[in-house]
């Protein structure tokens, strides 16, 4: 099987961000990137997926920024085989980026049996690279999956919606699986793994290598600010016992006649 | 003025509450519906006081339920023929997993859970929370109309005196052909509650509920006040809650008009998906703890004996 999985590199989920000087953007430079949490998942599904398919290959490929490349290398060294890394800046739009996944996944010369994603990156919250990606590939694709099974090339995915609840859906390959968290227990890369990721081919791609231009950004961001800060709220000591049943009369009092919610 | 496509989805006899805040943000707007399965006399009623001029209800075979591939196609159809300048629709599961494959259909952009808009002449002006509400920005779409819009539940607020329009009901048939994924059985969540994004008031509880089984105070005073329990990343991570009952960044992000942290410290990604809420309460032991600079009221206690005092406040106060 070629199995393919598109990690994203975004800021760690403990950094405070900062608007950058022309708000165009966040400020870049002294943050610590992670692999998009989310796609620790794909690539654990897809490593699970080549063990259990003798002669399979896992290519990973990200769009992005060439200054870090801890996502590649996170994934080879958890047992990816190749990965292609699309040269570009951190901010690309979601049509840009699908457009240059795609590009990068026909330049490996495989056919994908089945790509797995996250089910949204961390960083823009859009949502939206998945469906794009399978809308212009042309292939089916089930988002949010908190559950994989395959029995040849028939896949039984569970989706999760509002509520907890969950669709089973039936699809077979080829096919586009995004995931979410409680799918899988993504591996830690071991040491000899980190060692032998060293070694594993990575290929770097321009975006105009994959017919990527200027005229396909869909999205124009600006005044990149600070959510305005609260004022500082009240605060009620009720560690004594004693004084536990006043403070909770009061804020119950507060919340109906002052904030008006209850 | 733009012409626009408002997707909305049905509510049993009525449509989900975020068309509505849609609508009534749309005023001026030339604004048509489209809703795929049956439409309740309540939805329609609500639709045209809110402005609805055309309301399609799309109908044909395998749209009987959501599937990625019915709907967008049984949408494409709609959009195409009355050549709209905007389609938007509610950031829901739905929402969030259609309106990206509609825009790829029409090579079109869109902007994603935006939490204010408005329109300039027919150009439309976003506002949305990137990195989980860490920051804001503006966001503007470029290229090939249609242009496709989600928009956050809740975050809009629904309109003070909507105008009405001219609530036109008009059955349209799709025929959406074979789909390669389809929807074999639904497991229903362990909660029949109104989900985490689109709640009104939340209970959330932290690592300090110690385990599973303590959840049942937090149940307990949801019950009372009409709330969905939500849970930090430290409690999902610890197995005491689902990751469906997650706020944060690798959660969800909530906005409701009262948020009630129980044991929750207050991770920099916590509240960077809770923050928005209207009306923030924080119990916690330790005073010094984060959640209590973006509580609005702060309890410096042990949740095990506040939270069954405020239940029966409550209780008191509602009962």
């Amino acid at each position: 099987m070629n199995i393919f999985v598109c990690v994203k590199q975004v800021p760690d989920t403990e950094t405070k961000v900062t608007p950058n000087g022309d708000g165009t953007y966040i400020e870049t430079s002294s943050i610590k990137w992670i692999m998009n949490p989310y796609d620790e998942f794909a690539v654990e599904q897809a490593l699970l997926l080549k063990a259990a398919n003798a002669g399979s290959t896992v290519t990973v490929v990200r769009v992005g920024g060439v200054k870090d490349t801890e996502a590649l290398r996170t994934a080879m060294a958890m047992g990816a085989d190749e990965s292609f890394l699309v040269e570009s800046d951190d901010n690309l739009d979601s049509y840009m980026t699908a457009k240059a996944l795609k590009g990068a996944i026909e330049k490996s010369g495989k056919t994908p049996d089945i790509i797995f994603t996250g089910k949204q990156a961390i960083d823009d919250d859009c949502l939206q690279v998945p469906q794009l990606l399978a809308t212009m590939m042309e292939l089916p694709s089930v988002s949010v999956i908190v559950g994989f099974e395959a029995a040849g090339d028939k896949l039984t995915l569970k989706r999760e919606v509002e509520g907890g609840a969950i669709e089973v859906y039936e699809a077979s390959t080829p096919c586009l699986v995004a995931c979410n968290k409680g799918l899988n227990t993504p591996r830690y890369a071991s040491l000899p793994g980190i060692m032998k990721a060293k070694r594993k081919p990575l290929t770097q791609l321009s975006l105009a290598d994959v017919g990527v231009s200027d005229a396909d950004r869909r999205v124009v961001y600006s005044d990149f600010s600070l959510p305005p800060e609260k004022p500082p709220g009240k605060k009620f000591d009720a560690m004594d016992e004693g004084a536990q049943a006043g403070v909770v009369k009061e804020v119950v009092g507060l919340l109906r006649n002052e904030a008006k919610v209850i | 003025m733009a012409k626009v496509l408002v997707f909305t989805e049905t509510a049993g006899d009525n449509v989900k509450g975020v068309s509505l805040e849609i609508l009534g943000k749309l005023s001026g707007q030339t604004i048509d519906v489209a809703v795929i399965g049956d439409l309740g006399d309540a939805g329609k009623t609500a639709l045209a006081s809110h402005g609805a001029e055309n309301i399609h209800v799309i109908k044909g075979d395998n749209l009987d339920q959501y599937s990625p591939e019915g709907y967008s196609r049984a949408l494409k159809d709609v959009i195409s023929a009355g050549s709209y300048d905007y389609v938007i629709g509610g950031s829901t599961s739905i929402g969030k997993d259609l309106f990206p494959r509609l825009s790829g259909m029409f090579d079109a952009g869109m902007a994603s859970e935006v939490t204010n808009f408005l329109f300039e002449g027919d150009e439309f002006h976003g506002t949305r929370p990137l990195f989980a509400g860490k920051c804001y920005a503006k966001v503007k779409i470029t290229g090939p109309k249609p242009h496709f819009v989600t928009v956050r539940p809740n975050a809009l607020g629904m309109p003070e005196s909507p105008s009405a329009g001219a609530g036109n009901v008009a059955d349209a048939s799709a025929s959406v052909g074979d789909l390669k994924a389809v929807i074999k059985e639904v497991i229903k969540g362990a909660s029949e509650k109104v989900d985490l994004t689109e709640a009104n008031v939340i209970v959330s509880g932290g690592r300090a509920m110690k385990n599973a089984e303590n959840f049942a105070i937090l149940d307990e005073l949801a019950e009372v006040i009409g709330a969905t329990v939500g849970a930090s990343r430290a409690a999902v991570d610890s197995g005491y809650a689902p990751h469906s009952m997650q706020v944060g960044q690798t959660g969800k992000t909530v906005s409701p008009s009262l948020y009630i942290a129980c044991g929750i410290s207050g991770a920099i990604q916590h509240l960077a998906g809770m923050r928005t809420s209207k009306v923030i309460v924080a119990i916690n032991t330790d005073p010094d703890a984060p959640i209590f600079t973006k509580a609005d009221y702060g309890i410096v206690g042990d949740l095990f004996q506040i939270v069954p005092l405020l239940k029966e406040e409550f209780k008191a106060l509602l009962g």
